[in-house]
């Protein structure tokens, strides 16, 4: 996989936000260099939401960090509504700000614990400036309440007279009041438990309807995407290695690393049998990517070729894009491939 | 404020035995040399030396509770005259140095967390560790020489009261003031920059970014107070030793303040005053420590509504 290129970008007038050739890469500890993100691209659509799903470490959050220029990418270009963020500086860049916001995976720490509810919803508003006091204390209470919570008995309280869920429904609040175009979860639901997850998930679809929200939705899980994502990003070691529509994906990967991943969610039958790994070994270091492909050293099919050039993206099948050598043909049994095909 | 009282009451026995304990006698300061038996003895019918250990400490207390500390062994005049001289040079000094060190370690704290690395970073870091390698009467004569005797632009030593002369009054204050906060300054920086950087690491910080608001907006009011908190406690604790007297430094500038009184009332057995002196210490320590814990729920709302 190890996919660059740009085939699977659309042309399209509706595509308000799209990401080109995305490079982060930062000094490590001993001053080399960190290839945290290579040459990502993708786009979305308004209203559409892109579900962004790799291992730990596969520079999901780094891409994230780099569309709110948090810092800014090494290189590569973030357009919203037209406006390149990355060429943005100082004040111009925050009046952009409004525009893109994100929820975060910790929902202690993301939000400031000295402060009450109500302040922490209403400061974006009152930064950003336009609005009376009134204005901003209206639409602090309406939001409060959009989000599942009681004005009346929530805005004196603190971050810490909250369970996780709720403080998540704070900090959802503390993005939408700004009224965004743009809003990147990155991975919001994952600290929280499972019956809380779906509470979430289910007010992030909500809000998604109600302002035709865009969003990027990152998740190491496939499971937790699927249903609210349009379009699936997969990605692996800083780079894309598929990306489909979000039923397509699950029904056909077309790349090695996909179908691992798709094959990984637990089956909620009790009598489905226990399938093995799906893959095996470790995420190769960041430092120093495996060359060509860079899944080749955890991928059933890779040959001499995976090693010496890098796949770009193509589109494999109508409307499938993936960056492999050998893609996985149509329909494809869902199964574990069977050990080493004999040549 | 009864286990502040209960302390208090500990303290002033810890401080009474104390004295009882240390070698030699009183007596011996209070005589001229070569005094008879007799004299001695006369003496110590005289300042009650022969009553039974709790019954003098129990008039001493007496006394100290009606703000009559004794007499000194050494001028005869009363321990509370003394110190009422003293107190407010060391208590100017101090807090002028706390302004100084906060003015300073405030602003490069915080921006040296923001920027980790970053120039204010790198040199701040080197001064702190050169100041921190440098004790307080090196700095203090290396300052006297730079500016005293070099550039002179400033007075050496001594102490001018604000009374007399306002501009002279702090231009003697300048390096002893310096001095002082050097030290303190350092120790400031180097906390509030290592919490100021744990706080930084917060997602409530990067999502305060996220919203546009403006760097001085998120240091000061968001990670500031969340950060502030070692470097209140430690406030605390350093103003209470300022005030208590600082030896070295009131040594060299030859001022007159509670460090150099106590200094004096050892050298010279006075044990009167240096009991006296310490117990103010104490009671001024608690004061202090009393204040931060006070001003905890002011910080950390969290903390109000535990102890409500």
């Amino acid at each position: 996989m190890a996919g660059s290129g740009t085939a699977h970008l659309r042309d399209d007038p509706d595509v308000v936000f799209s990401v080109r050739n995305l490079t982060v890469e930062y000094a490590g500890r001993r001053g080399e260099r960190v290839f945290a993100v290579s040459d990502v691209s993708f786009d979305a659509r308004r209203g559409e939401t892109i579900g962004l799903v790799g291992e730990s470490g596969c520079g999901k959050s780094s891409v994230a960090r780099a569309i709110m220029q948090l810092p800014p990418p090494t290189k590569g270009s973030v357009v919203l509504d037209g406006i390149e963020l990355t060429e943005l500086k100082g004040a111009a860049l925050r009046r952009q700000r409004r525009k893109l916001q994100m929820i975060f995976q910790d929902p202690i720490s993301s939000l400031n614990p000295l402060r009450k509810v109500k302040d922490i919803i209403a400061e974006g508003l009152r930064v950003h400036g336009g609005l009376t006091s009134e204005e901003v204390g209206t639409r602090t209470r309406t939001m409060i309440e959009r989000v599942g919570l009681d004005p009346d008995s929530a805005a004196d309280h603190r971050p810490h007279e909250f369970s996780g869920g709720q403080c998540q429904r704070i900090s959802i609040a503390r993005a939408m009041v700004l009224d965004p175009e743009l809003v990147i979860c990155d991975e919001p639901v994952s600290a929280l438990d499972v019956s809380v997850q779906a509470q979430i998930m289910n007010l992030l679809a909500e809000m998604k309807q109600r302002y035709r929200l865009t969003m990027v939705f990152i998740a190491h899980d496939l499971a937790v995407v699927k249903n609210l994502s349009d379009r699936i990003v997969v990605m692996y070691l800083g780079k894309v290695c598929e990306v489909a529509n979000s039923d397509d994906l699950f029904a056909a990967p077309a790349h090695p690393y996909t179908r691992a991943l798709v094959q990984s969610i637990p089956e909620p039958d009790p009598d489905a049998p226990i399938q093995e790994a799906a893959l095996s070994g470790d995420l190769p270091s960041p430092l120093n990517p495996p060359s060509g492909c860079r899944f080749r050293t955890r991928c059933p099919l890779a040959q001499d070729i995976c090693a010496t050039e890098e796949p770009q993206i193509r589109e494999v099948r109508p409307g499938r894009f993936a960056a492999c050598h050998f893609p996985l043909e149509e329909p494809i049994a869902v199964a574990r491939p069977t050990e080493a095909v004999p040549v | 404020m009864a286990r502040f009282l209960l302390l208090l009451l500990l303290v002033s026995i810890a401080v009474f035995m104390l004295l009882e304990l240390i070698p030699g006698d009183p007596v011996d300061a209070l005589v001229p040399e070569g005094a008879t038996p007799e004299m001695r003895e006369q003496v110590r019918e005289l300042y009650g030396l022969n009553d039974p250990l709790l019954q003098r400490y129990a008039s001493w207390l007496g006394g100290v509770l009606q703000g009559d500390f004794g007499r000194s062994f050494q001028t005869r005049l009363p321990v509370a005259e003394a110190i009422a001289e003293r107190a407010p040079v060391s208590l100017e000094l101090a807090v002028l140095a706390m302004v100084v060190a906060l003015a300073i370690s405030v602003p490069v704290g915080v921006w040296s967390a923001y920027r980790p690395g970053g120039w204010v970073d790198r040199v701040a870091t080197l001064v702190t560790s050169a100041t921190l390698a440098t004790p307080s009467f090196v700095l203090g004569i290396l300052l006297v020489y730079v500016f005293g005797v070099q550039l002179k632009v400033l007075p050496i030593l001594g102490w001018v009261p604000f009374s007399q002369d306002p501009v002279q009054h702090f231009s003697h204050l300048v390096l002893p003031v310096l001095t002082l906060a050097a030290g303190e300054c350092v120790l400031f920086t180097r906390l509030l920059r290592g919490d100021m950087l744990a706080t930084l690491q917060q997602d409530h910080v990067l999502s305060a970014r996220a919203r546009g608001l403006p760097t001085w907006r998120i240091l000061a009011r968001h990670a500031l107070r969340q950060s502030s908190f070692s470097l209140v406690t430690v406030s605390g604790v350093v103003i209470g030793r300022l005030i208590g007297g600082t030896v070295i430094v009131e040594s060299i500038f030859s001022l007159p303040g509670m460090g150099s009184l106590v200094v004096n009332a050892i050298i010279s057995r006075d044990f009167i005053v240096v009991q006296s002196v310490v117990l103010l210490t104490a009671l001024i320590y608690l004061l202090m420590n009393t204040l931060v814990d006070l001003t905890y729920p002011l910080l950390d709302p969290r903390v109000r509504k535990a102890t409500s």
